[in-house]
Parts: C-alpha cells; structure tokens; sequence
C-alpha cells in the first residue's frame, strides 16, 4: 500500500470543508440546523478527532480525555476575564495548558498499556474533576462554575481601550462569536483539524503509531523506542481536546465541572466507536449521532409525537405514540444504548463498516451477474 | 522542467476550489442572521402565528429529577389553565390583579417544549438555547439548583430572552448574579435566615453555640452567611463552619468532630440527597440524645422541602426549618391550587411545583398587561407588580432585583404525620416585613441589573 498523496488528501478536504461549511443547509431537514447544535458538531468533532488519534492509531484507550476539555475551558474561560474577550489568546493558551497537563499525565499513565493505562487515565481525570469540583474553587468556582463578571481586569482589551457596557460577549476582532459566526469559527478550526490529523494518519509518524498498535514487542525489537511517539500522540490528543474545551468556552463563556466528569470521558468513546475507530470520518459521525440524541430525542414529547404520527388513523396513532414515548425525551438514553448494543453486535467497526457493507453491495451483485472472466483472459 | 505532479503543494484547481468554498462560506452567515436590519424587533416575536411557545427545562435524570417531575407538571397545569382548558380555572380563580382571560396570552394559544437541565450547567444551557434558537420560545423556566439557575439566567441576557426561575435559594440569584431578565419568585437564604431567628430564640434561647455543615457551591455558602448572621444577632456563638463537597454520600468524617467541638446546635445547609444522608447521619450518631453545655442537642435544617422530607423518614420529627410554601396553608387560593393539581394528579403539589406554576402564571400576565411579547416591555410590566391570591398573601416583584417579598414559612418534620403528604408542619407563617431587606444589603452586593435591551 502506497501512502496516499497530498494531492489526494486535498481532494478529501475539498469534500469534507464543503460538507462542513454547508452543513445549516443539510441538517435542515432533519431538524438539526440550529447554531447551538451545529456549534456542538464541531466542538465535540474536534474533541472526537483529537481522541481518534490517540484511540484509533495506536490503541490505547483513554478513559480521561475530559480532563483536558475541561482544563482547556477554565484556560479560556481565566483568559477572557484577565486578558481579552478576543477569542484568539483563549484558544491559543487553552491548547498550550492542556498539551501540559497531557504530557504530566500522559508521562505517568504511558508506563502501563491495555487496563492499566486507561483506569491511570480515569484515576486522573477524575482527580481533575474532584480537585475543580471542590478542592480548587477559588480557581474553578465549583458546582457553579466559572463565569464572566463585569469587574474583571481583561488586561488587553483595558490597553486598547475597548469598554463594554454589560456582560462582554466573547469576539473575534469585533465579530461576536455566538449564534452563526460562532459556528462558522468552530467549523473552521474542525476543518484545520482534521486536514492535521489526516496527515497524521498518512504520515510515517502515523505508520509508526499503527505498527505500535498491531505489535509493541516486534517494534521494540527492531530498535525503536515506542514511548516517544505514544506520549506525542498522546499530548497532540490532548490538545485537540483543550481546543475543543476553549471552544466551548467562546461559543459560550461558562466552565463547569462536570465537563471533567467520567460521563464525559465516557462519551467521546462511545462516539469514536460508534462511528468507527481508527477511521478517519468515524468518529464525526459518531458525535453526530450521539449529539442529535442528546438534544433532539431529549426533548421530543407526546405532544410532537402526536402531531407526527397524524398521518395514521386515529387508534393506530395512539398505539404508535404509546409505543414510542418510552424512547423519546426522558428515555433518550434507552435508545441510544440500544443502538450501541445493536452497533457493537452487528458491525464491530462502527457505522463505518456499515457504510462500507452497503458500498460492496453493487459490487457483490455485480460479481453475480458477470460469470468470472475465464483463464485465458487472464493470461493475456 | 521538472515533473510537478509528485511535488507537494497546492495545485491552481485546488487552489480556486477550496478558495471558492470558503467565500461562499464567509457569505453564508448574512442569509441567517434573522431581522438583522429590523430596529424595534426581538428574538422570537410570534408575530401574527396563533401560538406562542414557552419552554420548561426542568432536571428529569440526576439527584433532583423528583422535583423536575414535579415542576413539570405544574408547568403543565399552569399553561392548561391560561389556555382555558384545565378542569377548573386554578389560581386564575383568585390572582388580584389579573389580566389574563384564559384564551392563551394576548388571544394566542400557549405551547410548551420540555428540556432536560441534568442539574448540570452545560446541558442546561444548551437545552435551553435549542429552546430559544430552534424552538422559538419567549419564554423559559425551571430550576432546583442555584448553580444552573444562574447560569441560565445569564444566558437569558445574552440572548434576549426572559428566564422565570424556579427553584432557586441562592442569595447570589437576586444579588451578585442578578440580571434584567431573570425573575425570582423564590425566597432565599436571607429570608430564610431572618424567619427563622425569633422561632429560634424562642425554643432554643439566645445562648447557644453552632456547628455548620455546608454545602460547598454557591446556594450553601450564602446560606451559611445569612443563618449565620441571624444567629449572631441572637446572641449565640459559632464555633465552626465546614464546608462539605456536593454529593459526598458519607459524611460521618464530617459529624464525628462535631460531637467534640462543644457545639449545641448543628446547622445544616444541605439539600436534595445531601442533605437527606447528612440528616439521617446525625441522628443515627445520636447528636439528638445527647446534652452539651446543659441543653438538649438540636439540628436545624434552614431549607426544607417534603420532597426531602420524605427521604429522611422519621429522622425529620421535630427539626426546624423554612419553606416557601406548603399545600396544608388554608387560604383561599392555596386550596384552589392543591384542588386543582390533586384533581389532575391525585396528590398535593411541593413547593417547587407551586414557584413554577406561579412564575407561569405571572409571566403570561405580565405579557398580558404590555400587550406585547417584546421583553423589554413585560419585564416593565413584572418590576414592580404588586399582586395577591397566589398563595402567599400579598406579594411585591421588587425592581431593584427581580426578587419576590411575600411571606413565608417556618416549619418543623411532623412527628404524627396522618399522611405520607403530612410530613411538614407549619409553626408560623412569618410576615413579610420580617423578611424584607434593603435592595443594597451588603449579602446582596455586587451586582448590576443590565440593560433592558440586548
């Protein structure tokens, strides 16, 4: 197998920043083009991302990655109150503060592999979010969560005499970064970040971050030291998730605890696997899936139910509404486990291999319909 | 010349195509930006549509999902009955004043979408800004934690939207994190603490010495702050106050040292299953059988909810503390109201349920009286509106904060319960001068309305 080129790699980026750029138009009709959601895409698609090179490279499963969210929304939260509402220092100093905690605790948890490593991973995530929850809420404020206030210095933006009557919205040079252009920020940096992590994934390093995953010994053997490039792929993870975590913040300038909680751990690897490990796009779809049932199911009531099944006859309806309402609203998570359950029975490698089924279809009935081309054929 | 096709770079094609999609992209923002030229205008104006929708995000999984439930269906009740479509009119019955006419607000039927806040800030705010961006709503309300109230209540200014709270305890609410668009129907600490002053000298005396356990998060600090300082002032003593992470399930590490601190009293500022384990705790480390300094040992639980009540059993028997309002109050339009939600649910509402349908009520009333959804108006319409027959007597929306002054109650666990509802017995319906403080009382400071347009 040959790596695959630059060139083929823009044509990639071409097909996925149109995707991504055009994506209020195509989530209409499902309800989904609204631009706190679409926001959440591409926040958690660059936290999805981000996991996947750590994940779906190398195989080592982290089970603490929050951690380095919520680092990365304290940083950007600390620097709108004391440097700028410029969005700008905030994701740049939210990224550097994570990618040093990931080095600190990717030092320590990278002396295990398998179990080992991801219970290392979780005892520190979970040591970050009882230190924020608790311990530290001077720095964090809590279970209330850190949030602007009108006295705060914002050093930078008092040097360039930029004032704001009220709470300041958070800005990109003037542009408020809420509602659409928030998105389109977000949407942008998703974009910058997949381009990186696909030429991660086709990049020597990325070999090398495979050959660790298929067989550690057998590369130790033939003379590499593996540590140096599973703390790099580990740091360079961790970064995509304080960059996420500073998203989160400017899209909407709150930090709380519970961004550090294990739930939170938990769902980028469900949605990594869900979509795909190790796949490039896998793990968006993933997110996508994940995020719609958070929002969209969540908040579906009998009322909505009722008006989409007025199509059927009376009776039948109400069946049809009583046998729904347990999966929707409160039992969004019913559904949602049932759908991993069935995705991680039938099609191990996520929603992924279910497309890639279905793309060898006509090619299965093809094979069918042509009889095989017949020895001399193939001598000549 | 050399062979370009394997050089890295961008080629011109490339070039041109992804130059193209980024322009398009840039453009794309100014076709969504709604009524971006409009002057007078505001987020969500139902216009000329037939309904109008309110949102209720209320926690439905997590440690206060009971109280959600119950909000939920007073949020329920509430829009059934300013549609006009309940089985009796509810506390429409006996508002003063009252503008609605149970035709919907101003002619328009009332809709309502649900959220789930978690308890949890994050979730909170993004289910209620799909209310507002997706769903369109004017309005939206819930509660149960003081951490997520105000963080709505901020996103309620950032984006134009009035937030009613629900349950919310926090001095900071209506004090430091105060905004123009969140209203208060709640009490607070505060109050809390000045109630409850005089019904404790009197059963406990002016000299005592006290042992908080609190909560470590906004609500419990403030409420330590105010019990403190009404204590102070009766004359007692403190002798230390801790603070206890939320949610810690065991704390018997924090009630062993208070069995040696020569403290008399325990307060705990505690809530929801905190409280609940912390209580049941004490007690079963006989802190109750026990006499210091001469005097019987007692626990006070300044914020009380039959909710909570019922998770402690018969461990509540005979503890002090206040409540909002309780279904047992015999006024006119307290029975209106536990007849009506008995009638659609079967049993009495909790105080959180009455604070949502009340906030529900007062909202669409106060649209009512503007004449308009347009925010800016209705909160004019709510600072200041001086209503009755919600019951609470004679209640006062204050302009300088969005906080509510009404009377109040201190109540004790019933030791005879006659029902699995009777848990909490009403020792004395404190008035509301007694509870009523300056709008710059130093607990309070630190805070600024904002603007009335955003």
């Amino acid at each position: 197998m040959s790596m695959p080129t630059l060139k083929n790699d823009l044509a990639i980026m071409v097909l996925f920043t149109a995707a991504v750029l055009s994506a209020p138009l195509w989530l209409a009709p499902i309800g989904a083009d609204y631009p706190d959601l679409l926001q959440k895409f591409a926040i958690y698609g660059i936290f999805a991302v981000g996991f996947n090179i750590l994940f779906g490279l190398t195989g080592y499963l982290s089970f603490g990655h929050a951690a380095f969210l919520g680092v990365g929304s304290y940083t950007a939260v600390w620097s709108f109150k004391l440097l700028s509402m410029n969005v700008l220092p905030a994701v740049a100093l939210s990224v550097l503060m994570a990618g040093v905690f990931a080095y600190l605790i990717g030092f320590i948890s990278l002396r295990r592999s398998g179990i080992y490593f991801s219970i290392l991973t979780l005892a520190f995530a979970q040591m970050c979010y009882n230190l924020a929850y608790s311990v530290l809420t001077p720095i964090t404020n809590g279970e209330t969560g850190l949030q602007l206030a009108n006295d705060d210095a914002r050093v930078i933006d008092t040097l360039f005499g930029i004032s704001y009557d009220g709470l300041p919205s958070t800005t990109l040079f003037g542009l408020e970064m809420t509602g659409y252009p928030g998105f389109y920020f977000c949407a942008v940096l998703l974009i910058l970040g997949f381009f990186l992590s696909l030429r991660i994934f086709h990049s020597p390093f990325g070999m090398k971050l495979r050959a660790i995953k298929s067989n550690q010994t057998r590369m130790v053997y033939t003379g590499y030291n593996t540590k140096p490039y599973l703390l790099t792929a580990f740091v360079i993870s961790g970064m995509y998730a304080g960059l996420a975590g500073a998203l989160l913040a400017v899209t909407d300038p709150l930090a709380g605890a519970e961004r550090m909680q294990w739930t939170a751990s938990g769902e980028v690897v469900l949605m990594t696997i869900l979509g795909g490990a190790g796949t490039l796009i896998g793990p968006l779809l993933g997110v996508g899936i994940i995020k719609y049932f958070e929002n969209i199911f969540s908040a579906m009531n009998v009322q909505q139910l009722t008006e989409m099944f007025a199509f059927l006859p009376d009776w039948l309806g109400k069946i049809a509404v009583t046998l729904t309402n347990p999966f929707v609203g409160e039992g969004w998570h019913l559904t949602l486990g049932l759908l991993f359950m069935l995705i991680v029975i039938f099609l191990p490698g996520g929603v992924m291999e279910g497309m890639r089924r279905i793309a060898a279809i006509p090619r299965k009935l093809k094979q069918r319909a042509v009889p095989k081309p017949t020895p001399a054929t193939e001598e000549k | 010349m050399t062979d370009q096709k394997n050089k890295p770079g961008v080629s011109r094609r490339g070039f041109i195509k992804t130059s193209g999609g980024i322009a398009a992209a840039a453009a794309m923002p100014a076709f969504f930006v709604r009524n971006a030229w409009a002057e007078e205008s505001f987020i969500n104006n139902p216009g000329n549509a037939k309904t109008v929708k309110l949102g209720f995000n209320v926690p439905q999984t997590g440690a206060y999902a009971d109280e959600g439930a119950d909000e939920l269906r007073a949020y329920k009740l509430a829009v059934k009955h300013i549609n006009g479509e309940g089985k009796d009119n509810g506390l429409l019955e006996t508002m003063q004043p009252l503008s609605l006419k149970g035709n919907g607000i101003l002619g328009k039927k009332v809709e309502y979408v649900t959220g789930d806040t978690q308890t949890k800030s994050d979730a909170a705010r993004a289910s209620a800004k799909r209310m507002i961006e997706k769903d369109g709503v004017v309005m939206f309300s819930g509660g149960s934690s003081s951490g997520v109230a105000i963080a709505q209540q901020s996103l309620a200014q950032d984006m134009g939207v009035v937030f009613m709270c629900g349950l919310t305890h926090s001095n900071d609410t209506t004090g430091k994190d105060k905004r123009r668009y969140g209203f208060r129907h709640f009490f607070n600490a505060y109050m809390s603490g000045a109630a409850m002053g005089p019904v404790l000298k009197e059963r406990m005396g002016a000299d005592r010495r006290a042992y908080h356990l609190t909560a470590d998060y906004t609500w419990g600090w403030t409420q330590e702050e105010s019990i403190k300082s009404t204590t102070e002032a009766l004359g007692w003593e403190t002798v230390e106050a801790v603070r206890t992470p939320l949610g810690a399930g065991d704390f018997s590490q924090y009630i062993t040292p208070v069995l040696n601190s020569g403290a008399d009293v325990l307060i705990l500022n505690h809530y929801g299953k905190d409280m609940i384990n912390s209580l049941t705790q004490a007690v079963q480390f006989g802190l109750r059988d026990k006499q210091v300094n001469g005097k019987t040992f007692e626990i006070v639980v300044p914020l009380y909810s039959r909710l909570m009540a019922q998770g402690a059993g018969e461990n509540i028997a005979g503890i002090l503390g206040s409540t909002n309002w309780n279904w047992s109050l015999q006024d006119a339009a307290s029975r209106a109201f536990v007849k009506s939600f008995g009638a659609e649910y079967g049993f009495p509402p909790s105080q959180a349920a009455h604070t949502c349908y009340v906030q529900t009520l007062l909202y669409a009333n106060a649209c009512e009286m503007a004449g308009t959804f347009a925010p800016w108006e209705v909160i004019k319409s709510l600072e200041g509106f001086e209503f009755d027959g919600m019951g609470n007597g004679p209640t006062l929306y204050r302009a300088d904060d969005h906080q509510c002054f009404k009377n109040i109650l201190v109540v004790e666990g019933n030791a005879n319960p006659s029902s699995q509802f009777d848990l909490l017995k009403v020792v004395q319906e404190v008035p509301r001068e007694q509870v009523t403080y300056e709008p710059d009382n130093p607990m309070f400071a630190g805070g600024d309305l904002g603007p009335y347009k955003v």
